[in-house]
């Protein structure tokens, strides 16, 4: 009774692994899912906020304490995964106009240009 | 024992996460489920103040739930022909396999393995990820920068129309 009592309300690095890999699996489920390629943007952002989201329980739970790597390192990860994030959104979102200025879809089923 | 606050924060900002999150794919229309993408990345970042990671948390809020957001919205506004419905593809079977097939093994894993270490509780991060920024990870800092700025000059370059450009688009059509 007790067990289950403190794996309830003693929140811990897994139950952050467990909404990270919930929230990752959402964002996949959403990228491979949707024809928009706007809402399949949204997926990504999605994938990269679940692994965010492990990197800094790790980073406040840390396995290994004796390394000499410092606690905020996995914070800094976090600061450039945001940055890649940025451009990465910024040159996809670039894209997809472009992709409407000459189709009039951003629709993913109805660009088939690379297929033969 | 954690205090009360931070069980009953988690468990409120995770469901809420994974709700709206849920509700990005459900959602008919793009731009409700661009609303709902906000939701979900503002409790993220309420999940990232429960792990005492205030500067990230802020970050969260700037970039993701104002900027990235903000570039979608002008996204959306700016292909007024396309559909504004959020559908699916043939691939949403698939899609939906793997994201449970992940979420399951993530899951098990985390309840599998037994985790060991103290909580580490910071008062600020922000002098410490400053000092590593500009000391150990210094060059990767600079090349992040550079990133930034080749992403900002092909997105520019990308959208711009020549004169050239649009007299061969109107001839073509």
């Amino acid at each position: 009774m007790t067990e289950i009592y403190e794996l309830i309300f003693e929140i811990g690095l897994m139950h952050y692994l467990i909404v990270s890999g919930s929230v990752f699996g959402l964002g996949t489920a959403i990228a491979l899912g949707k024809r928009s390629a706007i809402a399949v943007l949204m997926g990504i952002e999605l994938m990269l906020n679940g692994s965010i989201l492990a990197l800094l329980a790790f980073s406040r739970f840390p396995q290994n304490t004796s390394s000499d790597a410092g606690l905020v390192d996995g914070h800094v990860f976090v600061v450039f995964i945001l940055s890649v994030a940025a451009a990465e959104a910024a040159v996809a979102l670039a894209l997809s106009v472009l992709v409407y200025r000459k189709r009039e879809t951003v629709d993913l089923d109805r660009i088939n240009l690379m297929r033969w | 024992m954690d205090s009360p606050g931070i069980v009953i924060g988690f468990y409120m900002m995770a469901g809420l996460a994974l709700g709206s999150g849920t509700l990005v794919f459900l959602a008919r229309n793009l731009l409700h489920a661009l609303a709902f993408l906000v939701i979900s990345f503002l409790s993220m970042a309420g999940l990232f103040l429960t792990l005492s990671a205030d500067f990230i948390a802020m970050a969260q809020i700037l970039i993701y739930a104002g900027s990235i957001s903000v570039l979608m919205v002008f996204a959306v506004m700016l292909t007024p022909l396309a559909s504004r419905d959020n559908g699916n593809t043939i691939y949403v079977l698939p899609g939906l396999l793997a994201a449970g097939g992940i979420a399951t093994f993530v899951g098990f894993l985390a309840l599998d393995t037994s985790w060991s270490g103290p909580a580490t509780d910071f008062t600020t991060t922000i002098d410490l990820i400053g000092n590593l920024l500009l000391g150990k990870y210094v060059l990767a800092f600079e090349i992040a920068s550079v990133l930034l700025l080749f992403a900002l000059i092909g997105a520019i370059m990308l959208v711009q129309t020549s004169s050239s450009d649009q007299e061969e688009g109107e001839a073509d059509d």
